[in-house]
């Protein structure tokens, strides 16, 4: 049994380990270019921040391009906010990017296919270790036989 | 020994294995490209830097891939900073002047850098024999999905990627490539790798 313990908690840590990607060209954040606020100004703005919060930066480790200060992640925020002032849906941005750099670039991969498994496995883990536990803890206080 | 818990402590531990070994497999900062297979982005871009020889394109022509149907052609998205594209670049010049006269084509499309530091970057290196063209934005290097440079598409003659190299290129896997893809190519060229969907 604590063999199989071990190696559940060996696969939780494996599925936790995100796969890292080529780092270069860090710059500094950029600021909307606009001087002038309007309302709809700040509803793009936030349309942007919110699908820009979804996509992965293809060059840093586990960030959405909205947290990223990287040159590519900045250009991909504005091909972002291009997208939507052009009368673009989120979902239809969103597919565009999925389109140049597959399912990947999603930071919550859509629950399709294989991908699934991504949502199941980690539930599956917690109970099972919450089961072995529950198992363990019983064994342990279970009073002692004696046999005499 | 106990069997019992020996078998159990095999089964917990295959699957951890097999993740391992599919993780330490394949390398964990590639982003695998759902382009190859599909049409190439259509772009037009400026040129920087003209090219010397046949492959020449004056400075400031603009350059369509939509009008580059009917050819190979090989896009290299590249930069001063980047390391690995100097191990590369006499490579790409000179397979370019090998194929000159021939339906082919060789484009580089500057990533996130300036003219000026290509332009003096070209000159170290001794030249380049195919023009070099700037991506404002780095609008067309999102369009083909870069994520890093060097970063090379070879197209087909109808518009279509059939390749995708991330990291140096090899003299040996574009002359596999071009071959393959030249319009005239006779049926025993065949698709050196299997890319392509």
């Amino acid at each position: 049994m604590r063999y199989a313990a071990l190696a559940t908690v060996a696969v939780a840590v494996a599925t936790c380990v995100a796969a890292p990607a080529r780092a270069q060209d860090v710059a500094a954040p950029s600021r909307p270019s606009a001087t002038t606020t309007t309302a709809s100004d700040s509803a793009l703005e936030a349309q942007t921040t919110a699908v820009a919060s979804t996509l992965r930066c293809p060059v840093c480790q586990g960030e959405s391009i909205q947290d990223s200060p990287s040159d590519l992640a900045r250009q991909m925020r504005i091909v972002v906010r291009d997208k939507l002032r052009a009368g673009n849906t989120p979902d239809q941005v969103k597919a565009y990017f999925v389109s140049k750099y597959g399912e990947w670039i999603l930071l919550d991969p859509t629950m399709t296919g294989l991908n699934i498994l991504l949502y199941v496995i980690p539930v599956l883990l917690v109970v099972g270790g919450l089961a072995l536990i529950a198992i363990l803890v019983r064994r342990w206080t279970a009073p002692e036989t004696t046999t005499q | 020994m106990n069997w019992k818990r020996a078998s159990i402590a095999v089964l917990a531990a295959a699957p951890l294995i097999a993740l391992f070994a599919y993780g330490f497999s394949r390398d964990p900062a590639e982003i695998p490209s759902p382009l190859p297979g599909h049409a190439a982005p259509n772009f037009t871009l400026t040129v920087f830097a003209p090219g010397d020889g046949p492959l020449m394109q004056p400075l400031g022509d603009t350059v369509r891939l939509g009008e580059l149907v009917g050819k190979v052609v090989v896009v290299n998205f590249w930069a001063s900073w980047c390391g690995p594209c100097r191990s590369e670049h006499a490579t790409l010049s000179e397979t370019a002047r090998q194929y000159a006269g021939r339906p082919a084509r060789f484009i580089g499309v500057l990533y996130n850098d300036s003219a000026a530091s290509a332009t003096q970057w070209i000159g170290e290196m001794g030249g380049q024999s195919y023009p070099a063209l700037l991506d404002p934005g780095a609008l067309t290097a999102i369009d083909y999905g870069v994520y890093g440079v060097p970063e090379t598409f070879i197209v087909d003659a109808t518009g279509r990627i059939a390749y995708k190299q991330v990291g140096p290129v090899s003299a040996n896997i574009l002359h596999q490539w071009i071959d393959s893809l030249l319009p005239n190519a006779t049926a025993a060229g065949t698709v050196p790798r299997t890319r392509v969907p």
